[in-house]
C-alpha cells in the first residue's frame, strides 16, 4: 500500500494543500470556531515539512509516528491532538509491509483513536464525519480518488449538520450553514495524498 | 508535600492572572504553575507548555489541573499521556470553572488534602 510511494512526497503535498487553503480554512474557523484553525494547521505542517529529512530517514510507521507527535507540540489547538493522534495511530498500527486490508484495519484504529480524543462520535459535526465515510468507502474497496472524492462530499454535508461538539457547539443553532474546519482539513488532507499517490502510480 | 495545581488558559493573561490570585488568596503552601497561548504566541494552548507547567508544579502528591476551553482539555490530556505513567496516573484534569476551581483546589491542597479531595472541592463548583 505504502511501499511504492515516499513520505516526502506524501507530507510535501498535505502540507502544500494546508498552506494553499490556511484562508479558507481560518475562515471557515471564524464563522463557527475561534478563527485560528488555518494557521494552526499550517504551522504544524510547516513544523513537520522542516523535519522532512530526519523524518523521510525512519521506517513509514515510525515517520508517521512522529510526524504526528511533531502536530501535537505545533498545532496548538484542539487540532494538535486530534490531527496527531490520528497519524500516531497510523504509524502505530501499520508495518511497513501492511497490505490493503492491513491499511484500512490501521485507518479504522486511526479514526477510533480520534474519536477517543475528543470525546465526539459521528454525526456532530467534527473531521469524524469525514473520517468515517472515508473509512466506508475504504471498506467497499475504493481507489484513493474515489476515497477522496467521498471525503470531499462527506465535508460538504456537514455545511447543515448542529454542531453538538468541539467550540462550534457553543453556537447552537447558528452553527448549521456552515462548513466544519476540521472536516475540510481532512477532505483536503485526503485530496493531496490521493493526488501523490496517483502521481506515483503514473511514474 | 501538597498537591500541585496548574492553570492551563487560552490566554496568559488569564492563566496568569488566574495564578495570582490563588498566590494571594492561598499564599505559597501549593507548588503553581501556568500556562497560555499556542506554539507560535497566539491565543491557544501548546502541549509542551503544559508538560512543563506539570513539571514545574509537580507533587508526589499529585496534581490538579485547571484549564479553559476543549483544546485546553485535549492538550493537557495529551500531555499527561505523554508523560505517561509513575506520573500520569497523578495528573487529574478537574471539571471545574477556571477561576474559582483553581482556588478552591489550591486552598483544598494548603491544607494537605490528597489528590482526590482537592479534584471534589473544585468540581463542586461544577454544574450537574
Amino acid at each position: 500500500m505504502t511501499g511504492n510511494v515516499d513520505f516526502r512526497s506524501l507530507v510535501a503535498a498535505m502540507a502544500e494543500t494546508i498552506a494553499a487553503n490556511a484562508e479558507r480554512l481560518t475562515e471557515l474557523d471564524s464563522a463557527i470556531g475561534d478563527g485560528d484553525h488555518g494557521a494552526n494547521m499550517k504551522r504544524g505542517f510547516e513544523a513537520v515539512s522542516g523535519d522532512l529529512e530526519q523524518l523521510a530517514a525512519k521506517p513509514f510507521p515510525e515517520a508517521l509516528k512522529a510526524a504526528g507527535m511533531k502536530l501535537v507540540m505545533t498545532v496548538g489547538g484542539a487540532s494538535g491532538p486530534l490531527f496527531g493522534t490520528f497519524f500516531m495511530t497510523l504509524g502505530k498500527e501499520l508495518t511497513e509491509e501492511t497490505d490493503r486490508a492491513g491499511f484500512v484495519t490501521a485507518f479504522e484504529k486511526a479514526v477510533d483513536a480520534v474519536a477517543a480524543r475528543g470525546k465526539s462520535r459521528a454525526g456532530q459535526k467534527t473531521m469524524l464525519d469525514v473520517l468515517y465515510p472515508m473509512l466506508e468507502a475504504m471498506k467497499q474497496g475504493a481507489d484513493p480518488d474515489a476515497v477522496a472524492a467521498r471525503a470531499e462530499a462527506a465535508a460538504e454535508a456537514t455545511i447543515p449538520m448542529l454542531a453538538t461538539r468541539g467550540r462550534a457547539s457553543f453556537l447552537g443553532e447558528r452553527s448549521i450553514g456552515h462548513m466544519d474546519p476540521g472536516a475540510a482539513s481532512v477532505a483536503l488532507l485526503a485530496g493531496a495524498v490521493a493526488q501523490t499517490l496517483k502521481s506515483h502510480e503514473g511514474a | 508535600m501538597n498537591v500541585g495545581i496548574v492553570i492551563v488558559s487560552h490566554s496568559p493573561l488569564v492563566a496568569e492572572g488566574v495564578a495570582d490570585m490563588v498566590r494571594q488568596m492561598v499564599g505559597d503552601e501549593v507548588g503553581l504553575a501556568w500556562c497560555g497561548g499556542d506554539p507560535a504566541g497566539g491565543l491557544g494552548t501548546s502541549v509542551e507548555a503544559i508538560t512543563k507547567a506539570i513539571d514545574k508544579a509537580w507533587s508526589d502528591a499529585g496534581v490538579a489541573v485547571l484549564v479553559d476551553l476543549g483544546g485546553a482539555e485535549t492538550n493537557t490530556e495529551m500531555a499527561i499521556e505523554i508523560i505517561g505513567e509513575p506520573r500520569a496516573s497523578r495528573i487529574t484534569i478537574c471539571n471545574a470553572p477556571i477561576v474559582e476551581g483553581a482556588i478552591m483546589a489550591a486552598t483544598e491542597a494548603s491544607g494537605g488534602a490528597p489528590l482526590a479531595s482537592v479534584v471534589a472541592t473544585a468540581e463542586e463548583l461544577s454544574p450537574l
